[in-house]
């Protein structure tokens, strides 16, 4: 029976004939034009970047001839030393590093209290009836969408009232609370996600509001936290103007730092030092997402999936 | 033990707003007792089972446990444990961790822990799996670990939330054996809701039998599926379903008969409990009940068969009356009769079961 139909026409021919096994895969005018789309597109956005990276390793007689797309003839990396550690802000010339470090300061409390913070409320309001827990989410929503600039002015009347001036400490503040109405929003919906029979369970077995929330549904929360953890870096890291109102003289963050470097130069302008700044300031978040995408994406889809 | 397992719901009312789930509900459940919340879903005996459990708060009424009045009191506070449909194990923790984690925030000793931990996982033969973590464990294996995080709390009272429901049929019965066990061995009280009529058969002691946040049957299985108290109890308990017949029952020389077309049923062995109404009704008859063949007697009434599905242990045979009357019957497994066939068959009065045509309230 094998090889031939009853009739006894050869399977070869059959096959040779009509569709059968693997559909074959072809590249149809249409897939093209997609794929020619997309190469476009990335090179278009990749395109600045290209210019940033080998302007910022060009001498500055090499950049005055103007060929901003050609590789480096000379290929150098005193801008980028001179960006790090001794680029002029003004009168001190002791380049972006002194940014990057109050970044750091900035960043780090930051970032844990308002996920901290957070994730708590979150937490409160997705498992806790909480009284008016609704209107409560409904506020913050909104907050959520107002420009935080509407908010500078108020703020500072607040904090001078209250005898906070510019510091280390009122930065971190300003960034836990602009940050609160996101990380709640993101941690209150992956918790209603979660199964309320797992909270039943913790109090059934004698759990309290800290316990269950720092024994069971921190520990779940681990995809949830790394998505927090990129949108607050990324956030607080490219945050310019609070930085500049709330952070002080002497605490002043990396991106302010850098504004004062590419516009207090006199003279020529060292484009290949603005350049490598710009770059350096970039790194962090740049960093965070190459290192977390694929976590990230995970984080994102983690709602859809059981735990 | 003493007394501390008796589990006693006065007047409870339950309401989300406007929307009353139970309306004084009162249920007395013995020491030692494996008691069912039967029903479909949206009955609220999810809702009972949780109110017991404490993660419910009642609007009115009372619970008591082991003597106490625990209606204010918080779930840990009760004296009871509690298994869930979906396990809601810890993802995090390992089958070990699980299971200790009540005990740890109880503050009970290490040792105590360690010995309490190494009991249940024997009892339920999880000693291997301990250091596992509850995504490494198939269904059944996650439902023990539950059942295993509840034994290690060493209560009067354990509360069962369709904690079978999740699994395949084999392992459905498996664990219904072990939960059987459980009780004979542990004597604690068990309260287990579910929505399959087998489990509630199987398990329990007595069973309440709800619908629509009410309590419409409280009794023994046997009593549940041999004279329910009316046309839902009859329906929802037993499979293959039991059929209905809408007649009327009429006075006859030899007692009351029932009659529904060609079909004269007598009734003279049926405990009516009432005096016998004449007029209308719905009788009620089991698969298994249904005599055929030279068993039905002199006053049979023919029958043709329609359909026979073979099922293992025994065969269901569909019928059809003269009249046009469908119903079902339960036969031994060689039955040889095909669709087309005819076949005397009778209704013996001791085992029917008389409704009214109204609410359906046993005649």
């Amino acid at each position: 029976m094998f090889g031939t139909t009853a009739a006894g026409v050869d399977l070869a021919q059959l096959k040779a004939a009509g569709p059968q096994g693997a559909r074959p895969r072809r590249m149809t005018p249409a897939r093209w034009g997609v794929y020619v789309f997309l190469i476009l597109t990335a090179l278009f956005f990749l395109a600045p970047l290209y210019v940033m990276i080998v302007t910022s390793l060009k001498p500055m007689e090499e950049i005055r001839q103007g060929n901003i797309i050609a590789l480096p003839m000379a290929l150098t990396f005193d801008a980028w030393a001179k960006a790090w550690s001794s680029a002029c802000t003004g009168l001190n010339c002791n380049g972006i590093r002194v940014g990057f470090f109050n970044s750091v300061k900035i960043l780090i409390p930051s970032v844990g209290v308002s996920i901290l913070i957070g994730s708590l409320t979150g937490y409160a309001l997705s498992f806790w009836r909480v009284r008016g827990a609704n209107v409560l989410f409904a506020a913050m929503m909104i907050v959520a969408f107002i420009p935080y600039q509407i908010f500078i002015y108020p703020l500072v009347r607040v904090f001078s009232f209250l005898g906070m001036g510019q510091s280390l400490g009122t930065i971190v503040v300003v960034h836990t609370i602009f940050g609160l109405p996101t990380m709640t929003l993101l941690f209150r919906n992956y918790f209603a996600s979660l199964p309320l029979e797992l909270f039943k369970a913790a109090r059934v077995d004698g759990a309290g509001f800290f316990q269950i929330y720092w024994s069971i549904m921190m520990p779940m929360s681990i995809p949830m936290i790394v998505v927090a953890v990129i949108l607050q870096v990324t956030g607080i890291w490219n945050d310019f103007i609070l930085g500049l109102v709330f952070a002080g003289r002497d605490n002043l963050p990396m991106t302010v730092q850098l504004n004062n470097i590419v516009n207090s130069t006199q003279g020529e302008r060292a484009y290949n030092v603005d350049m490598a700044a710009t770059m350096l300031t970039a790194l962090v978040p740049l960093v965070v997402y190459f290192g977390s995408g694929r976590w990230f994406v995970r984080g994102i889809a983690a709602g859809a999936v059981k735990g | 033990m003493t007394d501390r397992s008796s589990v006693d719901i006065r007047n409870a009312t339950i309401g989300f707003g406007a929307v009353k789930v139970l309306e004084r509900l009162n249920l007395d459940i013995a020491q030692s007792e494996f008691l069912v919340l039967l029903g479909p879903s949206g009955c609220g005996k999810s809702t009972l089972l949780n109110a017991i459990a404490g993660l419910i708060d009642v609007t009115d009424g009372e619970i008591w446990i082991g003597g106490r009045n625990v209606t204010w009191e918080e779930p840990k506070d009760r004296g009871i444990a509690m298994v869930f449909q979906s396990y809601a194990l810890y993802p995090r923790m390992s089958v070990r961790q699980n299971m200790s984690f009540g005990l740890k925030v109880a503050g009970t000793p290490q040792a105590e822990i360690d010995a309490r931990v190494n009991e249940a996982a024997q009892m339920l033969k999880l000693t291997d799996l301990l250091d596992r973590k509850p995504a490494a464990l198939s269904g059944g294996q996650r439902q023990r670990v539950a059942i295993g995080r509840a034994l290690v709390r060493k209560v009067g009272v354990y509360l069962f939330d369709e904690p079978l429901s999740n699994l395949d049929a084999q392992l459905r019965a498996e664990l219904r054996v072990e939960i059987k066990r459980l009780h004979a061995r542990l004597g604690a009280t068990m309260i287990y809701v579910t929505h399959d009529q087998i489990e509630a058969l199987t398990l329990a002691d007595r069973i309440a039998v709800m619908q629509g946040g009410v309590i419409q049957q409280l009794d023994s299985p046997q009593k549940i599926y041999r004279e329910p108290l009316n046309r839902f109890v009859a329906s929802f308990v037993g499979s293959p379903a039991m059929n209905f017949i809408t007649g009327a029952i009429e006075p006859g020389a030899a007692g009351p008969v029932f009659v529904a077309g060609d079909l004269r049923a007598p009734l003279a062995g049926y405990r009516f409990r009432a005096a016998a109404p004449a007029g209308p009704a719905v009788l009620g008859i089991r698969p298994e009940h249904v005599l055929t063949g030279t068993g039905a007697g002199p006053g049979a009434v023919a029958a043709t068969v329609e359909m026979v599905e073979p099922m293992g242990a025994d065969t269901l045979v569909w019928c059809r009356l003269g009249s046009g009357l469908a119903f079902s019957l339960r036969a031994e497994a060689g039955f040889a009769l095909k669709p087309g066939d005819g076949l005397p068959v009778s209704f013996p009065a001791e085992a029917v079961s008389l409704f009214d045509t109204g609410p359906g309230d046993r005649l």
